[in-house]
């Protein structure tokens, strides 16, 4: 039996994963799938979930304690700072010390860059990043990658868009990250403003074949994906721009006319208005696909972290 | 330190000589290892010396002054060609060459303000030198790359 590399091991940055990691992961979520609830059980039964969240989140915790019921353990955590000691200024540091000692993994969100690896510094138990600031969200950049093989059986030679937010959206950098194991073109489209920091895909530029536009039109039919992010108006200083660029980036039936027939649309959710929800009944929308195969990668990577002896 | 060096600034009885600075950082060199003159000491720093090495060096003499080992750390990054020189009593008693460590901790704070290690948690900031030729540094916790200018502009 192969070592299972992910037992009691923290998932921080999808850096740290290679390529074979990736590939195991997604291989234990397909054996996953097909057992049964009681063979599920098996796996993290008397086990504990902790979840710590500092910002809002619907999927990923929701998520992650759905997959840790369907493995049979249980889940607690703090999923509004105001209702725990956080509010009473408890630190980040005791915050994640106590709920070590009340878990078996602790799921951390933060809105400041780095707070996981502060974290796996005091915590005995595994730690998964669930969203650290602008850096990085690993478990979705997992999800999204699987979510690809599995609706366009490969990953290799598509072309890949990404719109929206591409400065401030963690998970934009994580799949690019996770991407730069493939062989993709990425294209990605965001007004100047939200560009992407190259800066901080310092270690895949030269891995990445990407190309920069201002709008979706000229790529549009060459794109196999599109992955669309939210623009986030609060980051804009001057609200006329924001005005000038939001409409551009709206998918709708339109636009689905002059893609590609089997153009597929993503997005780690929450939307607002950036796709239509004419869309949503289209074989195109895979987005909510991409939340239910969430919720099975999250399951898989929570029982091989939490089990020696599988694979 | 050549004779013309020499002639250009004076001998020190005590005290330290970073030498072989990189032309025009020695300004710089100086708010690193924060001497500012303020103790009274007598600093004397000479910018574009001519050096047959690099053509041009700086050179800093600080009087009374013993750089200690954290002190040339933080000079790896803006002057790691540098060799630190201290004297006593006139005789050069020691002579470092500066290398650049594996890590820098506790001196350089990361320069994104939304990292944890510039939050109110109790966090020593630790610079990862990702590659010693080009000195690119990343943050251990927020894994920003940075450069030497990232830190001292």
């Amino acid at each position: 039996m192969q070592r299972n590399s992910f037992y009691n091991r923290d998932i921080v940055s999808i850096k740290d994963i290679d390529k074979q990691d990736l590939e195991r992961v997604f291989s234990y979520t397909d054996k996953l799938r097909n057992f049964t609830p009681n063979e599920k059980t098996e796996l993290g039964r008397g086990r504990v979930l902790g979840s710590v969240f500092y910002e809002p989140s619907t999927r990923t915790r929701m998520s992650f304690e759905a997959a840790m019921a369907s493995l049979g353990g249980s889940s607690l955590g703090i999923s509004d700072p105001k209702s725990s000691s956080i509010e009473k200024g408890e630190s980040l540091a005791d915050t994640i010390r106590i709920m070590d000692l009340y878990s078996d993994i602790v799921v951390l969100r933060h809105p400041l860059d780095g707070s996981s690896r502060f974290a796996c510094e005091l915590s005995r138990n595994p730690v998964i990043n669930g969203g650290s600031g602008s850096e990085e969200h690993p478990t979705q950049a997992m999800l999204d990658l699987y979510t690809i093989i599995k609706e366009k059986r490969r990953i290799d030679g598509l072309n890949i868009g990404m719109i929206g937010d591409l400065k401030y959206g963690r998970t934009v950098y994580s799949l690019l990250y996770g991407l730069s194991y493939y062989d993709v073109k990425i294209h990605l489209i965001s007004p100047v403003s939200l560009k992407i920091r190259m800066e901080s895909l310092y270690e895949v530029k030269n891995k990445l074949r990407i190309q920069e536009h201002t709008t979706l039109e000229d790529i549009l039919p060459k794109l196999d994906i599109i992955y669309v992010t939210r623009i986030q108006r609060e980051r804009f200083p001057d609200l006329q721009e924001y005005e000038n660029v939001k409409g551009s980036y709206v998918i709708d039936i339109e636009v689905l006319k002059k893609a590609k027939s089997d153009v597929s649309i993503m997005h780690p959710m929450p939307r607002m208005d950036e796709i239509s929800q004419s869309v949503d009944n289209t074989t195109n929308a895979i987005y909510f696909k991409q939340a239910a195969y969430g919720k099975d990668l999250r399951a898989a990577l929570l029982a091989l972290i939490l089990n020696e002896n599988i694979s | 330190m050549s004779d013309a060096s020499q002639l250009l600034v004076r001998r020190i009885k005590d005290g330290t000589v970073i030498d072989h600075i990189e032309a025009g950082k020695a300004l710089v060199v100086l708010r690193i290892i924060d001497i500012t003159g303020k103790d009274g000491n007598v600093i004397t720093v000479a910018l574009n010396v001519p050096s047959n090495k690099h053509v041009k060096k700086d050179i800093v003499k600080v009087e009374n002054r013993f750089l200690l080992k954290y002190e040339t750390d933080k000079l790896a990054l803006i002057a790691p060609r540098a060799t630190i020189n201290i004297i006593r009593d006139y005789k050069l008693v020691e002579k470092r060459k500066i290398q650049l460590p594996d890590s820098i901790i506790g001196i350089f704070r990361c320069p994104n303000l939304k990292c944890i290690s510039n939050s109110e948690e109790d966090i020593r900031p630790i610079l990862d030198i990702v590659d010693k030729q080009r000195i690119i540094l990343e943050c251990r916790y927020c894994a920003r790359t940075l450069t030497i200018n990232d830190l001292v502009s």
